[in-house]
């Protein structure tokens, strides 16, 4: 036992040095309860156990299953310690010593299903740490538990604006860009590729990811001299896209834009093209779905652009990336879509921060987050850091192109990476959607 | 207000949907009424129904010996169901028979996430399908018009065999006095287990056929699962004209309101099936008292 303390103070002090240096003030220590959510109860003596909320049937069950897959490898890497945690600047085996446990739930893609999984994850578990989704709807929902339950949430694959805007929280934490990052990244790329003042029709999920994905593409698609000519919106989870795509196909539009997201996104795009949707318009997705490549086969997604959270081509110009991707097929036997890579991400991130916070007190951990602009992590995307007004992640955007069949060089090699955009230029300004964290206590 | 294009179009989608809903309500219903079983699997056999056309249509490049196939094997499928477990359950109570089908529905459901995984397949459409057509008023998937077509033609093959063949008369009498049937000296189990392989074969065709049109993933079953229930509530429980009727109505019900607002389709639905079950509560078919 007094090797952890040890370690503990050790790395108590490694923290404080590290914001001092900064030139951040100190945390303020004394002031804290010593007792908050599920700490310290949730610290063993050798190991923390962390829940996971994730859709494993429903809609959004591919992601999420590549998710998980994200997930397990961070967790085992940083267990076995060695090689690939030290060259994300981990100490050693574990965090801060401890070793990671971990049990998955199924959300089913539902808000009340995932807060039901979660609240046994802090009691019964006593969670230091819970993380995962596949829908914004699901993650405002977890974000806005967890910081009530004063427990650390870690965003896992959600791209509505609301994240980090107006349903922000304390104790939630976003890596994958907004839908306004992705949105400002993608018109001047896509606009430039198709032309400007063409018109586009949109298919927009009813929630809160599909209406701000659309709010944010038609503002940056409008100044590229875009007009919008029919916005259709649907219910998640339909399986009849007929009377949109009818609409559609009638508007005259040169630009399909769909926001479906999941087996939605692959359902409505097979029947658009039964519609003749895309003989006579070019299809965007603002915001990719992580198995629609494979799902809708290169025919389909050839000259299709769209953004999305991480494409493991990134690994040729990125060591960390490489690591990533290469590990995860050595494991999984398919190249890794971006819901691994923030599952991936997220977990190293976290581990990173409780040793730079020096122990998993919530807010010590929540305010190393937030001074991490100071002291930008080293990651697979390059340099990155959370902003303390929203803690929304401050990341390059990846645009991404559908490559021709004959274009591509292995099975997977489904996108060409047209641009990594840099996260600082195309950031919402931090007060945009409203964005006001609750108390620390 | 839409405009009556869009009202023209939307009501022949709602025949699409609805003869589609008429296949998979059929199937439950004749299970329902001859062998008192309320089967929960309906959903996940539907969903199996299309993994099947998903490998076969892979090794045959004939999408119509595809659906021979894939019946056969749903046929198989129901047999074996019927077999080892479903017979185990006609003289327990409702609920045990609810639970065990249910059960059978995630077991099917969770071999299929297995064995390909969660994200969605592609089934694509036979060569003669592909397309859009002229209709005149409107453009429609060559497909779709087709699917209305066979589904029609399966509806009647099976009303042809309830009502015009031995097997049809013994199951139409076992709906309705099914103690006086088994009396008669009519091996009853034999019917028992055509009846249920039969009623798979219909949720499997429905599969099948529907699968070029959405993503074919394990989950796609739950949706209409729920819709069948209603559409036999509205029909009558155990009711084959009622199954086809109140399919036709469901799918018309949800396509209109779409058209109007996509968000209030399944409310309405919902909300018609509250007000035939207080106008008319053995449904629009169904009569009193029965199953």
């Amino acid at each position: 036992m007094e090797f952890d303390r040890r370690r503990l103070v050790l790395g108590s002090l490694a923290g404080v040095s590290g914001t001092a240096l900064s030139g951040l003030p100190a945390f303020a220590q004394g002031s804290q309860p010593a007792k908050l959510g599920t700490f310290p109860e949730g610290v063993g003596a050798d190991s923390v156990f962390v829940g996971l909320t994730i859709p494993l049937t429903g809609v959004f069950a591919a992601d999420g299953q590549d998710l998980k897959l994200g997930y397990e490898l961070a967790i085992a890497q940083i267990n076995a310690g060695g090689e690939i945690p030290a060259k994300w600047g981990l100490k050693g085996g574990g965090v801060l010593g401890k070793q990671i446990r971990y049990r998955v739930a199924d959300t089913e893609g539902k808000p009340n299903v995932a807060v039901q999984a979660a609240t046994q994850f802090f009691q019964r578990d006593k969670a230091i740490m819970i993380s995962g989704s596949v829908s914004s709807a699901e993650a405002i929902a977890l974000e806005e538990l967890a910081s009530r339950e004063k427990v650390l949430y870690l965003v896992g694959v959600a791209g509505s604006n609301d994240v980090t805007g107006k349903n922000c929280q304390r104790y939630g934490f976003r890596t994958q860009q907004n839908a306004y990052s992705g949105a400002k990244a993608l018109a001047p790329v896509i606009a430039k590729a198709l032309g400007k003042n063409m018109k586009m029709a949109f298919l927009v999920p009813d929630y809160t990811y599909g209406h701000t994905v659309y709010d944010s593409f038609a503002q940056f698609s409008k100044a590229e001299g875009w007009r919008q000519v029919a916005k259709e919106v649907v219910p998640l989870g339909t399986s009849d896209y007929s009377s949109a795509l009818l609409n559609i196909a009638n508007s005259g539009a040169d630009v399909f834009v769909n926001i479906a997201f999941g087996a939605d996104a692959v359902a409505s795009t097979k029947q658009a093209e039964q519609f003749g949707v895309l003989k006579k318009m070019k299809l965007a997705v603002p915001n990719l779905s992580g198995f629609q490549d494979k799902e809708l086969g290169a025919e389909i997604m050839q000259g299709v652009y769209g953004t999305c959270d991480f494409w493991w081509s990134l690994g040729s110009t990125n060591s960390l990336a490489k690591t990533f991707v290469d590990t995860f097929v050595a494991q999984n036997k398919y190249q890794p879509r971006w819901g691994a890579h923030i599952g991936y991400m997220q977990t190293y991130l976290w581990a990173l921060t409780v040793e730079r916070a020096g122990g998993f007190h919530p807010v010590d951990v929540i305010k190393a987050y937030e001074a991490s602009k100071a002291q930008p992590y080293e990651t697979t995307l390059g340099k990155v850091y959370f902003r303390a007004e929203d803690h929304q992640m401050v990341r390059p955007v990846p645009v991404l192109v559908g490559k021709k069949p004959s274009d591509m060089k292995s099975p997977e090699d489904y996108y060409d990476l047209v641009a990594l955009v840099d996260g600082e230029s195309v950031s919402s300004p931090p007060e945009q959607f409203g964005c006001k964290l609750g108390p620390y206590t | 207000m839409p405009s009556w294009a869009t009202l023209m179009s939307q009501a022949f989608n709602g025949l699409a949907l609805g003869t589609l809903l008429a296949l998979v309500s059929s199937g439950l219903t004749i299970i329902l009424g001859t062998l008192g079983v309320l089967n929960f699997a309906h959903g996940a056999l539907f969903t199996v129904g299309a993994y099947a056309i998903f490998v076969i249509f892979q090794y045959t490049s004939s999408f119509l010996l595809a659906l021979l196939i894939g019946s056969l094997f749903m046929l198989a499928l129901g047999l074996l169901l019927e077999r080892i477990i479903v017979r185990l359950f006609y003289d327990r109570p409702h609920e045990d028979q609810i639970l065990v089908t249910y059960g059978v529905g995630i077991v099917l459901v969770e071999a299929l996430r297995t064995g390909f995984g969660s994200h969605a397949q592609r089934v694509r459409l036979p060569s003669w399908g592909t397309g859009v057509s002229e209709l005149g008023f409107m453009m429609y998937p060559t497909y779709r018009l087709q699917l209305i077509g066979m589904v029609a033609a399966l509806l009647v093959t099976l009303y042809l065999v309830l009502y015009r063949t031995s097997l049809g008369l013994i199951v139409r009498a076992g709906i309705d006095n099914p103690g006086m049937v088994g009396i008669l000296g009519i091996d009853v189990r034999r019917t028992f287990m055509i009846v249920f392989a039969v009623g798979c074969v219909a949720v499997g065709l429905a599969g099948m056929l529907y699968a070029p049109v959405v993503a074919v993933s394990p989950d796609m079953g739950a949706s209409f699962m729920a819709q069948s229930f209603v559409v036999i509530v509205l029909g009558g429980l155990g009711s084959f004209p009622g199954a086809v009727i109140g399919g036709l109505i469901a799918g018309e019900i949800i396509a209109i309101t779409s058209a109007f607002n996509s968000a209030y389709s399944e409310v309405m639905l919902y909300g018609v099936m509250a007000l035939i079950l207080v106008l008319r509560p053995q449904g629009l078919f169904g009569s009193e008292g029965r199953v």
